[in-house]
């Protein structure tokens, strides 16, 4: 992995930097580099209230935050940013808000990476107006200085289309770190966790595979189309 | 939160009644269901922090349950409810969980606004 000066991370739910980005994260930390986590929402509109339920639809944004604080402490982040939006809103937001949130901290930051979703390729429609807003605002900057920018794509058949990810991070020097980050959002991975962690222990060579390996894609600017 | 009952639900309905109060109410099949299954077609809906006053409301049904709240000049209703909670805030919380135990839908009932 190439050392950053600074880097900045944006999703709009937390856990959603656990699966794919926690390692990443961990590894520019133990690499003297400083990252910034910039959440959009307290993942407010979750459906996993547990059965029999442990939370409620207005208990669920409390529980959350303090699990992305939790997972942020075990990655070792210590600029946490919460932005404030409201779950399953953020694409009917003002697009050119939105563009300014990202743009001001990019402008306070300046970070030499910027980790987020890849539009188009993210599924969730937040995820999608998330890394449109971040498109948009590395998009305005001067193109021979715009900030390097990874993105997490998981769309059914998106390698198809965009190539195989050009960046494959060996994370497995910090993979306790990454199981300590999806196990801090126990809300949302519990059930998951109880599966894959048996077969995390009997060294599973697909689920080893899954989550020693974190990949992202350049963002291709030469096919650029968001609006 | 606790299985619902009407006996226990119904009078909670009832202490709303004739009351401005604030709604929340949502209904989804999660962000995910077309990632995981193409075939699936889905929908939801949610408004929070609608203000009305209904002059009666109603839970019917055996479980899950039905719950709807009559207006001066309209309705509002839910399907799927399991299950409640009066919560420290003093507001109806009724939330229906799945077979897979996530929440489906939600009405909640409040005398002050939602945060």
């Amino acid at each position: 992995m190439e050392k950053e000066r600074q880097v900045l991370v944006v999703f709009p739910h937390p856990d959603d930097e656990a699966f794919g980005v926690s390692g990443t994260i961990a590894t520019h930390i133990q690499n003297g580099t400083p990252v910034t986590y910039a959440c959009l929402t307290l993942g407010q509109m979750g459906r996993n209230l547990g059965n029999p339920p442990f939370a409620t639809r207005e208990s669920l944004p409390k529980i959350r935050k303090r699990e992305l604080q939790k997972a942020a402490e075990v990655m070792g982040i210590q600029d946490l940013r919460m932005m404030g939006l409201r779950d399953k809103t953020v694409e009917f937001e003002d697009d050119k808000k939105m563009t300014k949130m990202i743009s001001d901290m990019i402008e306070e930051l300046n970070p030499s990476l910027i980790i987020t979703f890849y539009p188009d390729f993210s599924v969730h429609p937040d995820h999608e107006a998330t890394a449109r807003a971040v498109v948009r605002a590395v998009r305005q900057m001067p193109e021979k200085e715009r900030t390097k920018l990874h993105c997490v794509a998981f769309s059914n058949g998106c390698e198809e289309i965009l190539g195989a990810p050009d960046i494959r991070n060996d994370i497995s020097h910090v993979l306790d770190i990454k199981l300590g980050a999806m196990k801090a959002h126990n809300s949302q991975t519990a059930w998951m966790l109880a599966e894959m962690e048996e077969k995390w222990n009997n060294k599973d060579p697909e689920v080893m595979n899954r989550f020693q390996f974190e990949r992202f894609w350049s963002y291709q600017w030469d096919k650029d189309n968001v609006k | 939160m606790e299985p619902i009952t009407i006996g226990n639900v119904q009078p909670l309905i009832d202490q709303f009644a004739g009351k401005p109060v604030y709604i929340h109410l949502e209904t989804t099949n999660g962000a995910y269901a077309s990632h995981f299954n193409e075939g699936f077609f889905s929908a939801g809906a949610y408004i929070r922090n609608a203000k009305v006053t209904y002059e009666h409301g109603k839970i019917v049904g055996d479980g899950p349950f039905r719950t709807g709240l009559k207006l001066e000049i309209g309705w509002i209703y839910a399907e799927g409810l399991t299950h409640f909670e009066m919560d420290e805030e003093g507001r109806l919380l009724m939330a229906g969980h799945g077979f897979d135990g996530k929440l489906a839908v939600a009405l909640e009932i409040s005398e002050t606004p939602f945060e």
